[in-house]
């Protein structure tokens, strides 16, 4: 998909004023936060369970290399094919073959992140190829030409009302007078309508939650039930997974099982969290006939060593965004390619260069909520000021806010002159203020100024104040 | 192959990893000893408690859950299910032996048809391999006698599970999987099932019945 991620501000200015948005980004603050909150005091152990998953994603990380090959060994062992794919395009190659092997019309698809990443959609009806999504809200997106504007909640934001237009125009074939105006008339139409679609694919395409290196198997966590149903009834299944989604053992899965439902959706566990390991066995009554893994890299092996490896522990649970100010502001599609929200202001740099994405870990107020909720602990806002730097140290920040930024360097590297400075602008500024105390115009400020007064200082310096609060307490103490 | 060396070769290069044989040793031990971590003490519980967290976790969940003395109370359970809600009795299940030795015979109008489902049945009647208290989820594995499909395409699917094979933990329940098909080996498909099917898609409003079973049905066997 094109990277509109340089467009952010343009973007995120379309966002605050489209009222339809607005509306459905309420959902994410009610849906998602207290969910979570409530899980997480359910279970005693959690913050425990965190650090015993940070742990584990550290361990496996430190030792990549080791634990694929140990997978790779294991899914061959059980009958299945593991292909290696160093960028996007050579995964939708090696998925096109075997399509083009079995003569496939249709591909059932469950929801992936990654199948986004590599925009295989669109590759596969290039190729004349149709792909159906089935997750219900990856499904709605698809009818509106749409991307996900959240990594599990793809359809986050629209509401009922557009979805059922969309309804309307695609399902030509269902009465028009039909009642579609609750979620569980749409649920319902949508549920009948993919059914069939299920029965008629020729492949199944699933991501991957976790890869394990002691069985050769992968574990997809949904809630709907049809990422089980697109790899157990078409014939072919193709996981498709980054390199970082490998774990050890079942062991260390279940321990991050634990946190990742929880911090999802709130749930003590997902409905389905499903291991398949291998194609069907000889007396499977059911099941598929051959197991694919393509293991992509697409940029994860050079995050390792950097300051950056700490974001190969996300597992993909969206809580950093569900408790994004910016979110909840601009939504997903604002951040302009896959990844959206926090992490995404993190791995998008990453994976399309700072260079286009160098606004989002600029869009950040570093409140540091989404660390404080990140099951994984990675420390996002720690990685949003690496960017940062990038950012700057290779030139890439506008002219002005560079001599802005020289102007400023140069007065705090001379903390006296810095505090005479202040210490005569703020009487000033207070005057200027009138008796409101605050500037609706002020030079330099236009940004600010533009949506908000800018409330005039009032009183001393915070190094004055600093002073006064240090002679106090040292009074005290005497 | 050349692919498979580049990625290996930088991930090895990233990690500046050597060939040093702690890295392998370790990495082996902790495949072979599964090391457990922090198991939660809330389903840590004597047989009873056990049970009964296992059923009050499941209807959590959403699911129905039925408790029955023991395996030949079974199918009159499953006529009972079936006449409360008004449905066809009929119901398809996989050859499991437990389910099999059951008196189905016992209940004349209900109709039992085996093996995997086309999509038509309305029922289905699984045996679960085990079940894990602390989330009340049903563990259950693919082969000859437990079609997955059963799991996923009839509108109700009821479950059938021994009490004492509940679990207190999801790693007690795991290590079951792995005492029975043996180390590092697994089950074509190993589902672990925690209510009936859901989504919270469109305006995040929960909603039962996406695209598995509408209804969950539990019958705990004994305890």
């Amino acid at each position: 998909m094109l990277v509109t991620s340089p467009a952010f501000k343009e973007n995120a200015h379309e966002a605050l004023s489209d009222e339809q948005l607005r509306k459905a980004l309420g959902n994410v603050r009610a849906g998602f936060i207290d969910k979570r909150a409530k899980a997480a005091e359910a279970l005693p152990e959690f913050e425990a369970l965190r650090e015993s998953a940070r742990a584990i994603k550290d361990h496996t990380l430190a030792n990549l290399d080791l634990y694929l090959t140990a997978y790779e060994e294991k899914v061959v062992a059980a009958g299945g094919k593991v292909h290696w794919a160093e960028t996007a395009a050579e995964a939708r190659g090696i998925i096109l073959d075997i399509c083009r092997m079995h003569d496939a019309k249709t591909v059932a698809k469950g929801k992936s992140m990654i199948t986004e990443e590599i925009e295989l959609n669109d590759f596969l009806e290039a190729s004349g190829i149709h792909p159906v999504e089935t997750d219900l809200g990856e499904y709605i997106i698809q009818l509106r030409g749409e991307h996900p504007s959240h990594i599990i909640a793809p359809a986050v934001h629209l509401n009922k009302e557009q979805v059922e237009e969309d309804f309307r125009r695609v399902h030509t074939d269902l009465p028009p007078d039909r009642d579609l105006s609750e979620p569980a008339s749409l649920l319902g139409e949508a549920r009948r309508v993919l059914r069939r679609k299920y029965f008629e694919a020729d492949i199944g395409i699933t991501g991957a939650n976790f890869l394990v290196a002691e069985t050769g198997s992968s574990i997809i966590v949904t809630n709907e039930g049809n990422g089980d149903l697109s790899q157990i009834l078409p014939r072919v299944h193709i996981v498709v997974a980054s390199i970082e989604k490998v774990v050890p053992t079942l062991e260390d899965a279940a321990q991050i099982l634990r946190v990742l439902a929880r911090s999802a959706t709130g749930q003590e566990m997902s409905v389905y969290t499903t291991i398949s390991t291998g194609p069907r066995r000889a007396n499977d009554p059911d099941g598929p006939d051959e197991y694919h893994v393509i293991l992509l890299d697409n940029g994860r092996s050079a995050m390792l060593g950097t300051e950056f490896q700490d974001m190969l522990r996300c597992i993909r649970c969206g809580a950093c965004m569900n408790h994004c100010p910016v979110y909840h502001a601009v939504g997903g599609h604002a951040y302009g390619w896959v990844y959206p929200g926090p992490m995404g202001a993190v791995l998008t740099p990453a994976l399309v260069g700072i260079d286009k994405a160098g606004h989002l870990p600029n869009a950040s107020t570093f409140c540091g909520r989404c660390e404080a909720v990140c099951p994984m602990k990675i420390p996002l806002p720690g990685m949003m000021r690496h960017w940062r730097e990038h950012e700057w140290e290779r030139g890439l920040n506008p002219a002005v806010v560079r001599s802005g930024v020289r102007f400023w360097a140069w007065f705090a590297r001379r903390p006296p002159l810095y505090r005479l400075a202040t210490y005569l602008t703020m009487p000033l500024l207070a005057a200027f203020g009138g008796r409101k105390r605050r500037f609706r115009f002020l030079p330099f400020a236009g940004g600010w100024t533009k949506y908000r007064d800018l409330p005039a200082p009032q009183g001393r310096t915070f190094m004055q104040q600093w002073r006064d609060r240090d002679a106090l307490k040292q009074g005290g103490a005497a | 192959m050349n692919t498979r060396e580049a990625i290996l070769g930088k991930v090895r290069n990233a990690l500046g990893a050597g060939d040093d044989p702690g890295r392998l040793e370790a990495v082996w031990a902790r495949l072979m000893n599964a090391p457990t971590g922090v198991i939660p003490a809330r389903g840590q519980l004597d047989t009873t408690s056990r049970v009964a967290l296992f059923c009050s976790m499941a209807q959590q969940a959403a699911a129905t859950v039925d408790r029955v003395a023991d395996e030949t109370a079974v199918p009159a359970a499953v006529s009972a299910y079936l006449r409360a809600r008004n449905l066809a009795p009929r119901v398809r299940m996989g050859g499991d032996k437990r389910l099999k030795s059951m008196p189905w015979v016992d209940e004349r109008n209900l109709q039992v048809r085996y093996g995997s489902t086309d999509g038509e049945d309305e029922v289905s009647v699984s045996h679960a391999a085990t079940a894990i208290a602390e989330s009340g989820t049903l563990l259950l594995v693919s082969g000859k006698e437990n079609p997955t499909t059963l799991n996923f395409l009839p509108d109700h699917h009821i479950v059938v599970v021994d009490a004492s094979d509940v679990a207190g933990d999801l790693e007690t329940a795991l290590q079951k999987v792995r005492q029975r098909y043996g180390k590092g080996e697994m089950p074509r498909t190993v589902n672990l099932i925690t209510g009936p099917s859901r989504s919270g898609d469109i305006e995040q409003t929960l909603l039962l019945g996406a695209h598995g079973p509408r209804a969950l049905h539990i019958i705990v066997v004994g305890g």
